[in-house]
């Protein structure tokens, strides 16, 4: 217990030296407390992967929420299994079909979202130190995850075909070799997170075999496959392995986020301890969100609301496209053909995390590229979502974007040959916005 | 004391660099306030703002923001177009204080140490060379030196720099928050913040907070997480020296033309002398916040203070 009083101080916090040890990262943020401005209307946010939910059929779920209170209110409002609706998880097998999955409701765990199921399998899976691949960049609030329980983070790398198979083999021998236990792979293989790019089939089929070789599980995480623009995306890795992929899905972004309702769909031995482990952490995910899916799926064309979605994030990808090839052609970024995210690679010698007090000031919002390493790289790249802002405002976005990176780039020019900062090259200078932009 | 001001609004928010800071603190004052039996409206200043107070006008308005939006004192000149009483510093000395620089200037005028600096803007740099620049502040300020924003709050952009060859980078992080730097000659010694109330009596000097981050730097991340900086209320500091930091920081105070709530941020070096670092005119009042600690080690009541405070406010 800290002391308190006079001779000691106070430190605000009497439970100060009792925390556990997986707390140590877990404080105020300056970067953190940047984004609170990205709320503000005023302020383009590219930051945040904020599902567009108004372009959702709001009669149609005014019925739904209705029809659920009055057939079925006392089942909505009390516990429910700690594994899920049984009809819901018949639906999500409807869902998964889409993407070539072929499983039984028995191995499907619904969840507090596909977030919590990231939690639970790294609850059942890490120990201190043990080691999960990632691709390099991946998910942040994954990392949060697996920090919290102490896993050492190791990215393999990826190009614009998704991970590098041979990166995650040469990954994987040198850390056998240095005796560490390796427990699974994560990866978003569909429209990936951050870098808005997708694992081609051969590549899926080579990176289960190595895993398969290597005994090592794969968590393959999907949330956007669905959410493709133009050719559907290969299908998922589980429908070609049913016994070393978990695999975690989510209504969150072909619904919406605030029913927080996910699922994994992992091998019979997984998904009895998942059951158990979810039973621990929430007795039973929410009945009435998942009776409200439930009625929606099956009273609703959601094949054609996907479709909707399709459209509006296909004309959000487009305008920001659009926006960097006008105003930032000298720089490189990734072509999604779904999901949420473009990732943006800046001049070598721009730091995005430094540079966030001049966006804010310049009233837009991006998220920083070291948030999704775990080892400090990425300080030249954002993460640009489009999912969203209107067409409009994200061109704007991008406009205020170009002025932030231009006087960066024109206050480190200032300072070359200062000793630290003498790297401005000329040819990683920004062309000038074109005079037709409104 | 006059009648307590039936309807407060209470600014908080903002499109400042501290938007989080002022919403914590926002939320701490309004608590305060309703549980002292006053009725308080939470209110973003946004694009809707001036037509919701011509048409409710409040008895008085706490804005509790800080950074730009609230302590440039454009605001604050508005509400007096309005003729609309709130609580803290008038617009002039609010944006007086807000530039580190200037402060320390007026603060110095009036006879109160502050550390020897240099306040440079981005546009020097650019006409005059980075180096030659760097080279004369080299030469000025030896050993380490403290580089702020010359305008912000909450150590957002501010480096300490112990080698010359790190200042390039120190000043980049200033620059990215304002377009002029200060640097100053860091001085050794214990870090204390006074902080003032006036209810309408005259300035008050609350006792002394001593900041000791774990760290060893007061970042913004020892100021907002609760355990990364020990407090000492009062500061372990000798009567005559509290003493003499309390007039010190009064004289500051009054230099800089505040009124209502300040808080002055001072180092007491080894020979007992307190040098004036900068001045908040809306100081943080969230949970980790030095002002609410002071309150405490004086014995007041928050929401007692906060409410005579927006009753001064009233005072024609």
């Amino acid at each position: 217990m800290t002391t308190q009083g006079q001779s000691g101080g106070n430190n605000l916090d009497p439970w100060y030296d009792h925390y556990a040890d997986r707390t140590a990262g877990l404080s105020a943020s300056e970067v953190r407390a940047l984004f609170a401005v990205a709320s503000r209307p005023e302020v383009v946010s590219l930051a945040g992967g904020m599902p567009f939910v108004s372009a959702l059929p709001k009669d149609r779920l005014d019925d739904t929420l209705d029809r659920v209170m009055r057939d079925r209110g006392p089942v909505a409002l009390q516990y429910g299994s700690g594994q899920g609706d049984p009809k819901l998880r018949e639906q999500i097998l409807e869902v998964m079909a889409l993407e070539g999955i072929r499983a039984s409701a028995d191995d499907i765990v619904v969840t507090t979202g596909s977030q919590h199921a990231l939690e639970l399998i790294t609850k059942l899976f890490i120990n201190p130190g043990d080691i999960v691949i990632a691709e390099g960049p991946s998910y942040v609030t994954a990392m949060v995850v697996f920090r919290s329980f102490q896993a050492q983070i190791e990215h393999a790398d990826m190009d614009e075909f998704g991970l590098i198979p041979e990166a995650l083999r040469t990954k994987i021998a040198s850390l056998k070799a240095e005796g560490k236990s390796l427990k699974f792979l994560y990866t978003i293989p569909t429209f990936s997170n951050p870098a808005g790019v997708t694992l081609t089939w051969e590549r899926r089929i080579e990176i289960l075999e190595i895993c398969r070789s290597e005994g090592i599980l794969v968590l393959e995480d999907n949330p956007y496959g669905l959410l493709y623009f133009d050719a559907p995306p290969p299908h998922a890795m589980r429908s070609v392995d049913d016994e070393g992929v978990v695999y975690l899905g989510t209504f969150s972004k072909t619904l919406a986020p605030g029913f927080r309702v996910g699922w994994a769909l992992a091998p019979h031995a997984i998904r009895e301890k998942l059951i158990l482990a979810n039973e621990a952490a929430v007795l039973s995910p929410s009945s009435f969100s998942q009776l409200v899916i439930s009625d929606y799926l099956a009273t609703t064309d959601w094949k054609g609301q996907i479709d909707t979605f399709r459209g509006v994030y296909r004309d959000r990808r487009d305008a920001l496209l659009q926006g960097l090839e006008d105003y930032l052609p000298d720089l490189s970024w990734t072509v999604p053909n779904g999901g949420f995210y473009v990732w943006l690679t800046l001049p070598d010698h721009l730091d995005s995390k430094a540079m966030l007090p001049r966006a804010v000031t310049e009233l837009v919002a991006y998220t920083p590229g070291t948030a999704f390493y775990a080892d400090g790289s990425g300080r030249n790249k954002i993460r640009l979502s489009f999912c969203y802002p209107t067409p409009d405002f994200i061109r704007e976005g991008v406009r205020r974007l170009t002025k932030v990176i231009n006087g960066e780039l024109e206050l480190l020019e200032t300072f070359a040959g200062t000793g630290q900062l003498d790297v401005i090259r000329d040819d990683v200078k920004i062309s000038s916005p074109p005079p037709n932009i409104n | 004391m006059t009648t307590t001001p039936r309807s407060i609004v209470v600014l908080a928010g903002g499109l400042s660099h501290e938007r989080d800071i002022s919403l914590r603190s926002g939320r701490r004052v309004a608590d305060s306030l309703q549980q002292h039996g006053i009725n308080v409206v939470m209110r973003d200043p946004d694009a809707t703002l001036i037509d919701y107070l011509v048409e409710n006008r409040p008895d008085v308005i706490w804005p509790v923001l800080h950074g730009a939006s609230g302590e440039d004192g454009s605001l604050k000149a508005l509400l007096d177009f309005l003729g609309i009483p709130f609580v803290g510093s008038r617009s002039d000395a609010t944006r007086l204080a807000w530039d580190k620089p200037t402060a320390k200037t007026l603060v110095s005028r009036a006879g109160v140490a502050t550390p020897h600096s240099i306040a440079v803007t981005r546009d020097s740099f650019r006409e005059l060379g980075a180096s030659a620049v760097l080279g004369v502040i080299g030469g000025e300020l030896q050993g380490s030196v403290v580089v702020k924003p010359g305008k912000g709050g909450s150590a957002q952009g501010v480096v300490l720099v112990d080698a010359h060859d790190d200042l390039p980078r120190a000043m980049v992080s200033a620059y990215t928050y304002s377009e002029v730097a200060l640097v100053e000659q860091k001085i050794t010694g214990t870090e204390i913040a006074v902080s003032i109330i006036d209810t309408g009596d005259g300035p008050v000097a609350l006792p002394a907070i001593e900041i000791e981050p774990i760290s060893g730097v007061y970042s913004f991340e020892a100021r907002y997480t609760a355990g990364e900086t020990r407090y000492y209320a009062p500061a372990r500091i000798s009567d005559e020296v509290a003493a003499k930091a309390a007039e010190t920081a009064i004289a500051a105070h009054t230099a800089l033309g505040l009124r209502h709530i300040s808080r002055i941020d001072l180092i007491v070096d080894s020979a007992g002398t307190p040098w004036f670092l900068e001045a908040s005119t809306m100081p943080g009042l969230t949970e980790t916040s030095l002002f609410p600690l002071a309150l405490e080690a004086a014995g007041h009541d928050v929401g007692w203070v906060y409410s005579a405070l927006a009753d001064a406010a009233a005072l024609p």
